[in-house]
């Protein structure tokens, strides 16, 4: 395949950025996203110019840290990550834009890489369990209603990539936080922090500058997971159960 | 608002800050805002829903539509003092619309500033319906500062307006081009408004699950298409010459 990449280069987080034309040859279509870029960073590299820097780490689809929007979408036309797309999902001749996740929240250190920490510190507010869960065989001790295993597990597939800020014209955060809230206050483990984890949680979300949701569905659409868009409307029921229980 | 800095190296460490009231919580939250907006947006829709069941006694005559509107104020008599329970559902609605116009204005701003910078590529992104509930939104609020200007103080009504006679006020505001084309116009910017506002609010509220997710679309399709034929059916009336 031969393709023609539109590609954001910016050399820093002060410097402005701008789209870069280059062109790519002898593409297989069973190369993955990411190796047709590897590709275009090697004959970068041999022309004595500088790669394009992107985000990467498992290539298996379950890390988190890819992180492209290609063609205005994230993670590309397949309900997958940008890893586990293929080149065979475009065609001989196409021209690709590859865009960084663009929110204030996440700012561009250089070329397609954001700054994704502000989902850390989100996690760091209350997306975690202080009660001693003992090794894996005392998982059983704590017996936990089938739906409610489902529904935790369902939300535990967030891999955190980000695609929901990067889809949601708000650059709102509410399925990724949704997604750890959730997965943590239907279980008997995460009962002892249920109010304090949404509220905080919610509290650091907004600080953090992402912005409201206004309910597109943007985001449970380019999530690579599958999150889906009504774990919002169950963050929220527990958000507002929270300020009631919350003790002051 | 979060932890100190020592979370970094002690994930539990105790907040000693008392937290801020519910009220507090809800006014300076993201989610809280969108809970004032959705509660705000509900009792404007009842009331729509009860305006426009009033609007349509106009189909039954000038002596029945006439009435009704003097019962508005003489409702909740003798408890109530002449049109305080009419004064009582305004204060009610102001503070609605205030509170709804007031929230919508700070989440939009927190949310443009949150995407700074659009995407080269771009598609289309979400339904109309979606897309247009910020400026719908700002249609529908002059239109009621026009439509209480026209037939509640009568200061830009077209024709002598009457104190007490609302079927005829409401003849002359349908017998202009403008009226019709304002009127019908807000309508379907309400209609649209509704749609994706009362779904969005049983989201808010935490009604919304994948199970009942049809119900409340259909529920919200349904209340849009209702109001809007149900008010749109007046000035046609009167276009048509059905009441004059």
């Amino acid at each position: 395949m031969k393709l023609t990449l539109r590609v954001w280069r910016q050399q820093n987080a002060e410097t402005p950025g701008a789209m870069a034309t280059y062109e790519v040859d002898r593409i297989s279509q069973d190369m993955s996203f990411l190796e047709m870029l590897d590709t275009l960073n090697e004959e970068l590299i041999l022309a004595g110019d500088e790669p394009v820097a992107f985000d990467h780490d498992c290539r298996e689809g379950i890390c988190g840290a890819c992180s492209l929007v290609i063609n205005g979408d994230a993670h590309g036309p397949e309900r997958t990550t940008t890893c586990q797309l293929h080149m065979r999902s475009f065609q001989d001749g196409d021209t690709i834009d590859i865009e960084p996740w663009r929110a204030s929240a996440f700012p561009v250190v250089k070329d397609l890489v954001v700054d994704r920490s502000a989902f850390d510190r989100i996690i760091q507010a209350g997306g975690y369990v202080s009660a001693p869960t003992g090794t894996a065989p005392d998982a059983h001790a704590t017996p936990v209603p089938k739906p409610d295993a489902d529904f935790a597990f369902e939300h535990a597939e967030c891999i955190g990539c980000g695609a929901c800020v990067a889809a949601c014209p708000n650059g709102s955060a509410m399925l990724f936080t949704s997604a750890k809230v959730n997965h943590l206050n239907v279980l008997p483990q995460g009962a002892p922090e249920r109010e304090t984890r949404v509220l905080d949680m919610v509290a650091t979300m907004d600080d953090e500058g992402f912005g409201g949701c206004t309910l597109t569905g943007e985001c449970a659409t380019a999530c690579p997971k599958g999150i889906p868009l009504p774990s919002i409307a169950a963050m929220n029921k527990e958000w507002l159960r929270a300020t009631r229980k919350v003790r002051r | 608002m979060p932890f100190g800095p020592s979370v970094v190296s002690m994930a539990l460490a105790t907040r000693t800050d008392r937290r801020p009231s519910m009220t507090r919580t809800l006014w300076d939250s993201s989610v809280g805002k969108k809970t004032i907006m959705a509660v705000s947006g509900l009792v404007m829709l009842g009331y729509l829903v009860a305006h426009m069941v009033g609007n349509l006694k106009i189909f039954f005559g000038p002596g029945e539509f006439d009435r009704y509107a003097h019962w508005l104020r003489t409702m909740g008599e003798p408890v109530l003092h002449y049109s305080w329970g009419l004064w009582l559902v305004r204060v009610v609605l102001v503070a609605a619309v205030v509170l709804h116009g007031v929230s919508a204005y700070q989440l939009s701003r927190r949310d443009i500033k949150a995407r700074p910078t659009k995407y080269v590529h771009k598609r289309a992104r979400t339904s109309y319906a979606t897309r247009t509930m910020r400026w719908g939104g700002v249609i529908l609020a002059l239109f009621i500062v026009w439509h209480i200007l026209d037939l509640t103080t009568g200061t830009v009504h077209s024709g002598g307006f009457q104190e007490g006679h609302p079927y005829q006020n409401v003849v002359d505001t349908f017998s202009t081009w403008y009226g019709n084309v304002i009127y019908i116009v807000a309508m379907l910017a309400m209609g649209l408004h509704v749609q994706h506002g009362f779904w969005s609010a049983a989201q808010t509220l935490g009604v919304g699950n994948a199970t009942r997710d049809r119900v409340l679309k259909t529920l919200a399709n349904l209340l849009a298409a209702v109001l809007t034929a149900g008010f749109v059916s007046v000035p046609v009336a009167v276009m048509t010459g059905l009441v004059s």
